[in-house]
């Protein structure tokens, strides 16, 4: 069996398929450095990566697919599922072989599981702009927790940074420990060294502005004073408003 | 703000919640996730109710007290309910703050009349134009277009709002005299027109110059009530196709009746919102705008009202069965369309992939073709089945009826979706 280990970034698995073009050898299966070598691998290649080879694989890919194909693939690597990236692997392959392309090519396994994979973390991707709820600090900073099954935050700044561009804000993945800050002018990742304070998603009182409360009450009041309650349908409102959401929202608090 | 806000708050949204006159719209209404939503593009919705509906806009009244009488109203003056109004900057400041923490889409504004129709207005476009003008609100903003308000204020309001609407409310003027003796017909069209020369003429002017400032870029809608009063569904569906014709109308809502006022002997003694009805309705709607279908295809002289047990598309080729079955191999995009089962997206898909592969029932199948209805209608170059033909159409009606039309409780589920498949 032949193995390819790499760095478990996006750029490495990209910098892999260049690596199997060009020593024409294709792995069949990709493990990360420190994980334990299957048992029968035979020939171990070590990725490094290397932007250069990566960006020529992705331009390739652009030349080759679609915009939306390329953001479904991006999707695939956010979903972080195990295999994930040898799925993705085998599709860039196929896609490089084809002579035409293979976006719609249904009845082949991998095209058809990159379509479900995409679509899951693009609904999930929309869940966190649905219910994403920012609280109001007393330093007029704007803070949302979240903690999405994917990881999709990086796939909803458009969203923010378009909605949200005349306050400050920080979204932060509580899950993955990582968030995305905006000042204003500029959205930029960050890491909070002391970020206990925010893992329970909840501000402290001490910590809101003044009307943050209020509006959180109102909020609450306002959707529940909607609700018809000769027509209460808990299951539906969970399928819509998936239960792990719950915690972060006021009107369910 | 205050603690008294949250109690206006309290009452006004009580007061809108019932999905029917001066409240009411149906952009809130949650249709299919991910098709009608996306299409429209303001679709997101930021909370769900415990009833399961969505919640996108702040949809409140600027007040619920009203100098009207309209039978089929909460909010009508005979009413004892509690009142509240508020102010314009309470209105523009939940607006902004509920906005800034990611609650909502943006303002659904709409009010009971308060002294006369342009005195109302009046409030209601200082909210919508300081909101866009001292705020730089850029969300969406759907207003309600109080009937018999003049040229002049409808005019403003198109200058701020995205989307403004007058309900229709009842679709045959006898009947909404009867029901609300202060309104008639020209009170409702005549805002309606106003708003269509608006968008024609801004619409027009952007032509020669880029700048021009936009009017109700979202178009208009409208609503009527169902069931509250006697007309068919081709009365309906007739006079939806006419509005459809005008430019600038984007939707038809229509809502079941709720029978809020029971002591008013002009209403039918209605126990329940007539919601299947409605969700039929919306089907033929949505037939009609993106399937090719006519009014008198869905509903005619024979076949006045929708069949309430199966959706109209099932209906209309269960009434033409000689039209099928069809070859999902070779036919066109429009009949492909006509087949029950399949929609929009896979029709769309079945034409796209075809070109690399035959199609087989198992592609159709991983394409989301519902092949419980559809198998009937279609041929895809494997041994033909039974088709509808065979089956025949009475036979396959009872077959694909809904398993629970022996509804106990009229169906809730039905409020949740539009079009099954
Ligand atoms: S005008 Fe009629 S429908 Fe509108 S709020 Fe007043 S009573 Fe209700």
């Amino acid at each position: 069996m032949i193995v390819f280990q790499y760095d478990k970034t996006f750029e490495g698995l990209l910098t892999a398929v260049f690596d199997a073009y060009s020593r024409k050898v294709f792995p069949e299966r990709l493990v990360s450095e420190d994980e334990p070598l299957p048992l029968f691998a035979e020939q171990v290649h070590r990725v490094i990566t290397e932007p250069e080879k990566s960006t020529r694989v992705w331009k390739a890919l652009e030349k080759k697919l679609t915009k939306s194909v390329c953001a479904m693939l991006m999707h695939v690597w956010l979903s972080e599922l195990p295999e994930s990236d040898e799925l993705l692997f085998r599709y860039m392959r196929k896609a490089f072989d084809a002579p035409m392309s293979i976006a719609t090519y249904f009845a082949d396994d991998d095209v058809l599981e990159v379509k479900k994979i995409a679509q899951k973390v693009s609904r999930e991707r929309e869940h966190v702009t649905q219910f994403v709820r920012f609280q109001k600090a007393s330093d007029d900073l704007f803070f949302a927790p979240a903690s999405p099954m994917y990881n999709v935050l990086p796939l909803t700044l458009d969203y923010f940074t378009d909605r949200f561009a005349d306050q400050i804000w920080l979204i932060y993945d509580v899950k993955r420990r990582y968030g995305y800050y905006y000042d204003l002018k500029t959205t930029s990742e960050v890491m909070l060294d002391n970020d206990e304070y925010l893992l329970s998603g909840k501000l402290d009182e001490a910590l809101m502005a003044q009307d943050e409360k209020l509006f959180q009450e109102m909020w609450k009041e306002y959707t529940l004073s909607l609700t018809i309650k000769e027509r209460l349908n808990p299951k539906l409102q969970r399928q819509y408003m998936p239960r792990r959401f719950w915690k972060y929202l006021p009107e369910k608090n | 703000m205050n603690e008294h806000v949250l109690d206006k708050l309290k009452v006004l949204a009580e007061s809108a919640k019932y999905d029917i006159s001066c409240a009411s719209s149906g952009t809130t209404r949650k249709n299919r996730p991910g098709t009608i939503g996306s299409t429209e593009g303001w679709g997101i919705c930021h909370s769900f109710t415990e009833d399961g509906r969505c919640v996108s806009l702040l949809k409140i009244m600027l007040t619920n007290a009203c100098i009207y009488d309209c039978a089929y109203c909460i909010n009508r003056r005979s009413n004892d309910i509690p009142r509240a109004t508020l102010t314009v900057q309470e209105l523009i400041d939940l607006t902004i703050e509920f906005y800034r923490r990611n609650y909502i889409e943006g303002l659904f504004l709409s009010s009971g009349v308060i002294n006369n129709p342009d005195y109302t207005m009046e409030r209601m476009v200082r909210v919508v134009k300081e909101l866009r003008t001292n705020y730089h609100y850029n969300g969406y903003i759907h207003m309600k277009s109080i009937p018999g308000a003049s040229r002049e204020l409808v005019n403003e309001a198109g200058l701020y709002a995205d989307r403004l609407s007058v309900n229709i409310e009842i679709p045959k003027e006898q009947n909404l005299k009867m029901l609300a003796p202060e309104k008639d017909h020209q009170s409702i069209y005549k805002p309606m027109f106003y708003i269509q020369q608006g968008v024609l003429a801004s619409a027009d002017e952007r032509k020669r110059f880029r700048y021009a400032p936009r009017f109700a870029p979202a178009g208009q809608s409208t609503q009527m009530i169902i069931g509250a009063t006697d007309e068919s569904d081709k009365d309906i569906l007739q006079l939806s196709t006419s509005l459809y014709q005008r430019p600038s109308m984007k939707r038809v809502y229509y809502s079941g009746f709720i029978p809020v006022n029971s002591y008013d002997t002009r209403l039918p003694a209605l126990k329940q919102a007539p919601l299947v009805r409605e969700n039929r309705l919306y089907q033929a709607d949505w037939l009609m705008r993106f399937y090719g279908f006519r009014a008198n295809e869905i509903v005619d002289d024979s076949y006045p009202n929708l069949d309430l047990e199966i959706d109209p598309k099932l209906a209309w080729a269960l009434r033409h069965s000689e039209a099928f079955p069809i070859d999902v191999n070779k036919a066109d995009y429009g009949l492909i369309l006509r087949v029950p089962g399949i929609g929009v997206k896979s029709a769309g898909l079945i034409i796209s992939s075809r070109k690399h592969r035959r199609i087989t029932a198992s592609t159709l199948t991983k394409m989301g073709v519902v092949m419980k209805k559809a198998r009937f209608f279609i041929t895809c170059g494997e041994l033909p089945t039974f088709t509808v033909n065979e089956v025949t159409p009475e036979y396959l009606r009872l077959a694909l009826m809904s398993k629970k039309s022996s509804r106990k409780e009229p169906d809730s589920k039905q409020l949740s979706f539009v079009f099954t498949e």
